[in-house]
């Protein structure tokens, strides 16, 4: 009836594991009970859970993002503290806890915090950008954030219910095979895996066709803001990549559950298949998760110095080839295999050609910065934290990329160092920075700088404090991965890092205290002009938050920086004589049903509880063709109530507090602009 | 070899090299200049100004492949450098120069540069090639299945790595060790390896770069060490609960200590027949140092074919093996 689910399945063999599945279901309780207090079930199913609105879709993948960002640091600081005990001992963590927690920290820093994060941010940013009222298949992006809800949410339950994968986050077999990992945490991560990925594969589907489909009049490719740009090219790379990994996925499932031998030792089964397809997603995944912080970064760069980005035209091309040549790589990751020389040489230096673009993106935005009026917002400052940071990492990438040298770090510490260089000061400062730049526009108010501030510095000293040591160690000879040495020498780094892990605590602290500051004191930060940063793309010409409909009248754009050339012409705040219907896709409740049921199927396929994996397989499936019967997917508002909307922003802005550009721009100079009818 | 590109290298070789002798004559390099013949020197130093960091087992290698990819690591740093730093300086300049508040800077929002853009693609693209240069010929160099030139014939080793131990298999002297390889330095150590369990990933830092040990599959590494000492050895690659005790020591000695050791061995109360390799394939932590005064011929090869066989019907060509990889199978 329950497959293998026993009581057995219960965390009471070890007080960190109890620990670990009591600090979770105390946290889902507290939530539910404070929404309960406030009676804020129904506002929440009505208006966010159901909500296919761009925006409010992007907001919850950022949440979900800061809640597993906050879980895999709870990861992170367990094992450098294991490690800078662990001379010559135990630890302090159980036998085997350890190999659980370096996959768990992996698999949600990458597939539920990074991408959600990612896709939290292209949502809300990209179609204001291009001028679009929404994203192409509004339902179907709901589905996608169900859908990597409910990948996230596996894992966080493997923390109450049987144990988590010990096989890394690249689960690589045949230690993930069923002869060498029989307990349910590698099937854990694997439907984690699969199911988040079919929503990043909609996403990348999703996103794509808003790109190219959905843009303003007169928004050509080459006008796009360098972010839609990074958001088109990782979305191509999210729809050829991530099948390589469903299919890996999917083939490992199937020595698991029917004991096939794809991937076993015996029988014909070979696991260097399963490298290779992972990493021919792997690699890209990089890229995907890089790209739109290069976006980022150029945004912001080019906003706090008041100046257009320097080689917009490089910046696309480095941004397109980058995408391209991550095609070509994935075999850097394994030169070790004993791939002949030829081979290793040719992925050695097609590794080196990414650093010419990544190289350039850099010199630009550093131009970018020259002859500029630089504004230290805390956006700004991740960015130049960023690029100076970053040049490392990519330095020690490219030492990696010569197989000879990879031969003596591969698998160390060093490699460790240098993949966070790269996803940290990357990635995670990149969103960070978008999260602090797009924060008014997504919800009406500024954050708080000096929180903001103060959490960058604890995350850069922290990083340095924390992977340096690493790199060092890899010259050492440390491994990666190990739970206890008997290497004396090895101790003080591990000491030192575990220290920059708490400064990055503090780091992660100081982004709670600007949220909860920031949220306290909203009225006094409330962005009423919608452009709180003399912005120069189209999501600035909104309000903040902007309307369901984004803009009452397409905007029509004559230049790169369209908002800046709008303002330059003076013709941003111009109101059309009459405004029209529009027609916005209406919420749906079978996002939020298909994702729950998502996670039914893999809880169930995890345990083997073949009949609830059936009955939820059928309801999904049943779920979909109901929708594909709804011919009632739209609503209309009035063409009365966007006059209402726009007069509300308009006020606001003239409110706003620089009274300069509300007396140079002409306001209701009633001149009809030109764009298409709703 | 051509004798062109051997007049190279005898004009060319390196400290690395140099302090080789032995009539080892692998990898030479070419790089001339004496700034980069300065580099890996450069970058040693910079090291030993961490603690302990330059008697690493890395920064100060004991065998010339381990110093010869140390060099290409250290080379391709500092070429690196000429685009790092001034990046640096750049941000540092650029960043104080031009902050809102020193209003003496010019403000130029339109700035663009046609020929500084195409700077920026070449700088990056020119290291790159070199690099590239770098990264093919060292690549072939230091290809690890290439064997090792010199006067000595190679001694030849087995690895099979197992949950989680190493097992040493000497073919010729017909003995097999766990968690000790012993071998004479000065001499090149040709080491075939495979895996009975997951993939391994098999290392001495001190003598040079990993590889991985795969089941049903045969790698090959070929190191050498410059003088009798001890080192560590070690797998790289996670493979369970046992992994961070998967420690071995490989010991360089002498010649005449090695016939001794091998003497010593010999003379150990264990055998490794098929029985006893099946117990000793069982999982285990921390095992201890073991000798097997004699092992069964072939046993390495069944080891590797085994996993090729055991689920199929045997085909007639594998029956020289028959015998001991059907006693394996049991074990699997």
């Amino acid at each position: 009836m329950l497959g293998k689910l026993t009581i057995d399945a219960l965390p009471f063999y070890s007080w960190v594991a109890m620990g670990g599945a009591g600090i979770t279901v105390g946290g889902a309780l507290i939530v539910m009970a404070v929404i309960t207090w406030f009676g804020l079930w129904r506002y929440l199913w009505t208006e966010w859970l159901t909500s296919v609105d761009h925006k409010r879709v992007g907001i919850m993948y950022v949440v979900l993002a800061l809640i597993m960002l906050l879980r895999g640091f709870v990861d992170a600081i367990m094992m450098r503290s294991q490690q800078a005990f662990a001379f010559d001992s135990g630890g302090y963590l159980p036998p085997g806890h350890f190999d659980q927690i370096f996959s768990s920290h992996g698999t949600i820093m990458i597939f539920f915090m990074a991408m959600p994060f990612m896709t939290g941010l292209i949502n809300i940013v990209m179609p204001l950008q291009i001028g679009a009222r929404d994203v192409a298949f509004p339902f179907m992006n709901n589905v996608s954030l169900w859908m990597t809800t409910a990948g996230a949410a596996l894992v966080m339950v493997s923390l109450v219910i049987g144990v988590f994968s010990t096989a890394g986050w690249t689960g690589y077999p045949p230690y993930s095979g069923l002869e060498y990992s029989p307990d349910v945490g590698v099937d854990y991560w694997l439907w984690a895996v699969l199911i988040s990925g079919v929503g990043s594969t909609l996403s990348g589907i999703n996103f794509v066709v808003t790109v190219i489909k959905m843009r303003a009049p007169g928004m050509t490719l080459m006008r796009m803001p360098l972010f839609t740009w990074t958001a088109l090219c990782t979305s191509v790379l999210m729809i050829f990549a991530f099948p390589a990994l469903t299919v890996a996925c999917a083939l490992l499932g199937l020595d698991r559950i029917f004991g096939m031998h794809f991937f076993t030792n015996a029988a014909g089964g070979n696991m260097m298949n399963y490298v290779n397809l992972f990493w021919i997603w792997g690699h890209p995944e990089v890229y995907i998760l890089i790209l739109p912080a290069f976006g980022c970064f150029s945004e912001v760069v080019a906003t706090f110095s008041g100046k257009r980005l320097f080689g917009y035209k490089s910046l696309v091309y480095a941004t397109a080839v980058i995408a391209l040549l991550s095609f070509t790589v994935w075999l850097h990751h394994f030169f070790t295999m004993g791939s002949s020389a030829d081979v290793n040489a040719f992925f050695g230096i097609t590794t080196m050609i990414i650093a010419v673009p990544t190289g350039v993106k850099i010199f630009d935005w550093l131009f970018t910065m020259y002859r500029g009026r630089i504004r230290f917002h805390p956006a700004m400052l991740w960015s130049i934290g960023f690029i100076v940071t970053f040049v490392i990492g990519g330095m020690t990438g490219v030492l990696l990329a010569i197989p000879p040298a990879d031969f003596l770090m591969h698998n160390s510490t060093f490699l460790v160092a240098h993949f966070h260089n790269m996803i940290i000061p990357g990635v995670l400062f990149g969103y960070l920075t978008g999260y602090m730049y797009w924060f008014p526009k997504a919800l009406g108010f500024k954050l708080n700088e000096g929180w903001g501030k103060m959490s960058f510095w604890c995350w850069l000293i922290g990083f340095y404090l924390a992977f340096m040591p690493l790199y060092a160690l890899g010259f050492l000879g440390m491994p990666r991965r190990m739970e206890q040495y008997e290497v004396a020498e090895w101790q003080p780094y591990l000491i030192v890092a575990a220290i920059g892990a708490v400064i990055i605590l503090i780091g992660i602290v100081a982004l709670v205290m600007q949220l909860l500051a920031s949220l306290r004191q909203w009225r006094e930060n409330r962005d009423l002009s919608g452009d709180p940063w003399d912005g120069r793309t189209l999501e600035w010409l909104t309000a903040s938050p902007p309307a369901p409909y984004n803009f009452a009248v397409l905007p029509r754009v004559e230049a790169v920086d369209a908002l800046y050339d709008m303002k330059q012409r003076g013709v941003a705040y111009q109101t059309p004589a009459q405004y029209h219907d529009i027609f916005l896709p209406k919420h749906s409740g079978i996002g939020p049903i298909l994702g729950g049921f998502a996670f039914v199927l893999g809880f169930a396929m995890v345990w083997h509880i073949w009949w609830l994996a059936a009955v939820a397989g059928l309801v999904m499936l049943l779920a979909v063709i109901l929708r594909t019967f709804a011919d009632d997917t739209e609503y209309c508002m009035p063409a009365a109530e966007v006059a209402a909307f726009e007069a509300r922003r308009l006020q606001a802005l003239a409110q706003a507090t620089d009274p300069e550009r509300v007396n140079t721009d002409p306001y209701f100079t009633s001149q009809m602009l030109p764009g298409r009818a709703p | 070899m051509g004798a062109g590109i051997a007049r190279i290298r005898k004009r060319s070789l390196t400290r690395a090299y140099n302090s080789l002798g032995k009539g080892f004559t692998r990898a030479a390099t070419p790089l001339k200049s004496a700034w980069w013949r300065a580099a890996p020197m450069l970058g040693a130093l910079s090291l030993t100004a961490g603690c302990g960091l330059a008697d690493g087992p890395i920064s100060s290698p004991k065998g010339p492949i381990a110093l010869a990819e140390r060099d290409l690591l250290f080379t391709a740093f500092f070429v690196m450098l000429i685009v790092v730093i001034p990046v640096f300086l750049l941000t540092i300049f650029i960043v104080r120069r031009y902050r809102a508040s020193n209003e003496k800077a010019r403000y130029d929002p339109e700035w663009e540069s046609g020929a500084l853009d195409a700077v920026v693609w070449l700088v990056p693209a020119a290291i790159v090639v070199t690099l590239g240069v770098l990264t093919w010929t060292y690549a072939h160099k230091l290809d690890p299945y290439r064997p090792l030139k010199a006067d000595q014939a190679p001694l030849e080793v087995q690895v099979i790595a197992q949950d989680w131990k190493w097992l040493f298999i000497y073919p010729e002297q017909q003995i097999a060790t766990v968690n000790e390889l012993v071998f004479p330095s000065g001499r090149p150590l040709s080491l075939a390896i495979t895996s009975d369990t997951v993939m391994n990933s098999f290392f001495i830092p001190a003598l040079g770069g990993q590889i991985y040990a795969m089941a049903g599959m045969r790698s090959e590494l070929h190191l050498l060490a410059d003088a009798p000492g001890r080192f560590r050895g070690r797998n790289m690659q996670y493979s369970g609960s046992g992994f961070s005790d998967q420690n071995f020591t490989a010991i360089a000695t002498t010649e005449a200590d090695f016939d001794a050791w091998v003497d010593k061995v010999r003379k150990a109360p264990q055998r490794l027949d098929a029985a006893a390799y099946q117990a000793l394939a069982k999982p285990s932590k921390k095992h201890p140092v073991t000798y097997y005064a004699f092992v069964e011929p072939k046993l390495f090869d069944a080891v590797v074919v085994k996993f090729a066989s055991c689920a199929a019907p045997r085909t007639g060509q594998e029956t020289q093996l028959a015998g001991l990889e059907g006693a394996l199978c049991l074990a699997n």
